[in-house]
C-alpha cells in the first residue's frame, strides 16, 4: 500500500544543511525561481514542491501546511525547520532565518 | 499551440495601450512569457505565472493576464504582482523590483484552491482555522461601467474599468445565479 503521508519533494543538495528548508513553489513563477536560485547560490540544502504540478493529495497537504502556520497561499512559501514560515521571496528574512 | 512570439506581442501591445512597459530584465521577461505560454497551453488561458490556477476559468478570471490587480499594483508599486508590466521609472531602472504583497483577496484564493479539487472533500486540519467555502456554486454577476457602458460577466467588478479607467465604485451589477460551473 502506498504511503499516503509522504509528500513527493525534490531535494537540492547543498553544503549548508544546518536547517531543514522546504519550499512550496509554482513551476512558472519568477519569484520562486529566484528563491531557488538564491538558496542554490548560497549552498543551502533544501527540498521543494512545485504545487502546480503535484498531485491533488499533496496539494491539499500543502494548503493545510501553509494555512495551519498562519501563511497565505502565495508562492514561494518557505518553511524553515518546520517552524518559521516566509511568504514570498524575502531575501532578508531568508538570510536571517538561515543565518547566512 | 501559441508561440512565445505571439505571447510577447500580445503583452507588448497591452503594455503600450496602457502606457506601461514590459519587465526590463531579459531573463525575467523570458521566464514570465514562457510561464504565460505554458499556462495557456495547459489551462487554455494565460493565467498569472506567479499564482496557482484552479484550472477552472470562472475561478481564475481575475488572474488571467493582464490580471484584475495589475493596474492598482502598477499604480502603487510601479509593477504588477509577477512584474511583467512595469511603470516607466521601473523600466528605466530608477525603481527596484522587489516582491509585493498579494492583492487578490484571501478568500478568493481559498475558494479557488478548493475549486481545483474536483470531487475531493474539503477537510481542513484541526489546526486550520480558515473555513473553506464550497466552490460548487458560483454567483456570477453582470457588471457594467456607469461611465462608459463597458460590460463584463464575473463574480466581482474589476478594480479599474479596462476601457475608461473608472474606479470599481463606478460599476453596477445585475446578479445571475448559475450552478455547477466546473
Amino acid at each position: 500500500m502506498r504511503d499516503k503521508k509522504k509528500m513527493q519533494t525534490i531535494k537540492v543538495p547543498g553544503k549548508n544543511n544546518k536547517h531543514k528548508v522546504l519550499m512550496y513553489a509554482i513551476s512558472t513563477c519568477v519569484w520562486c525561481k529566484r528563491a531557488k536560485k538564491f538558496l542554490t547560490e548560497n549552498n543551502i540544502e533544501y527540498e521543494y514542491v512545485d504545487v502546480d504540478v503535484c498531485n491533488r493529495e499533496d496539494r491539499d497537504k500543502i494548503r493545510e501546511a501553509i494555512l495551519s502556520r498562519g501563511g497565505r497561499l502565495s508562492y514561494p512559501t518557505v518553511i524553515v525547520d518546520d517552524r518559521s514560515l516566509i511568504t514570498g521571496f524575502n531575501e532578508g528574512q531568508l538570510r536571517e532565518v538561515l543565518e547566512i | 499551440m501559441i508561440t512565445l512570439e505571439k505571447v510577447r506581442r500580445r503583452a507588448e501591445s497591452d503594455a503600450k495601450s496602457h502606457g506601461y512597459f514590459l519587465n526590463p530584465d531579459a531573463e525575467s521577461l523570458k521566464n514570465l512569457l514562457e510561464g504565460l505560454q505554458k499556462n495557456e497551453e495547459r489551462y487554455g488561458y494565460p493565467s498569472c505565472p506567479c499564482r496557482l490556477a484552479s484550472r477552472k476559468f470562472e475561478f481564475d478570471r481575475d488572474i488571467i493576464c493582464p490580471c484584475d490587480y495589475r493596474d492598482p499594483d502598477v499604480q502603487e508599486y510601479g509593477y504588477c504582482y509577477c512584474a511583467l508590466y512595469v511603470r516607466k521609472d521601473v523600466f528605466e531602472g530608477k525603481t527596484s523590483v522587489l516582491p509585493i504583497p498579494e492583492r487578490r483577496p484571501f478568500q478568493k484564493q481559498i475558494r479557488s484552491y478548493a475549486a481545483s479539487g474536483e470531487g475531493v472533500a474539503e477537510k481542513p486540519s484541526e489546526a486550520t482555522t480558515v473555513v473553506t467555502e464550497k466552490p460548487s456554486k458560483i454567483i456570477l454577476k453582470m457588471w457594467y461601467c456607469k461611465q462608459c457602458g463597458y460590460v463584463c460577466f464575473r463574480e466581482e467588478p474589476p478594480y479599474v474599468c479596462p476601457i475608461c479607467k473608472a474606479k470599481r465604485e463606478m460599476f453596477a451589477e445585475i446578479t445571475i445565479h448559475s450552478d455547477n460551473h466546473k
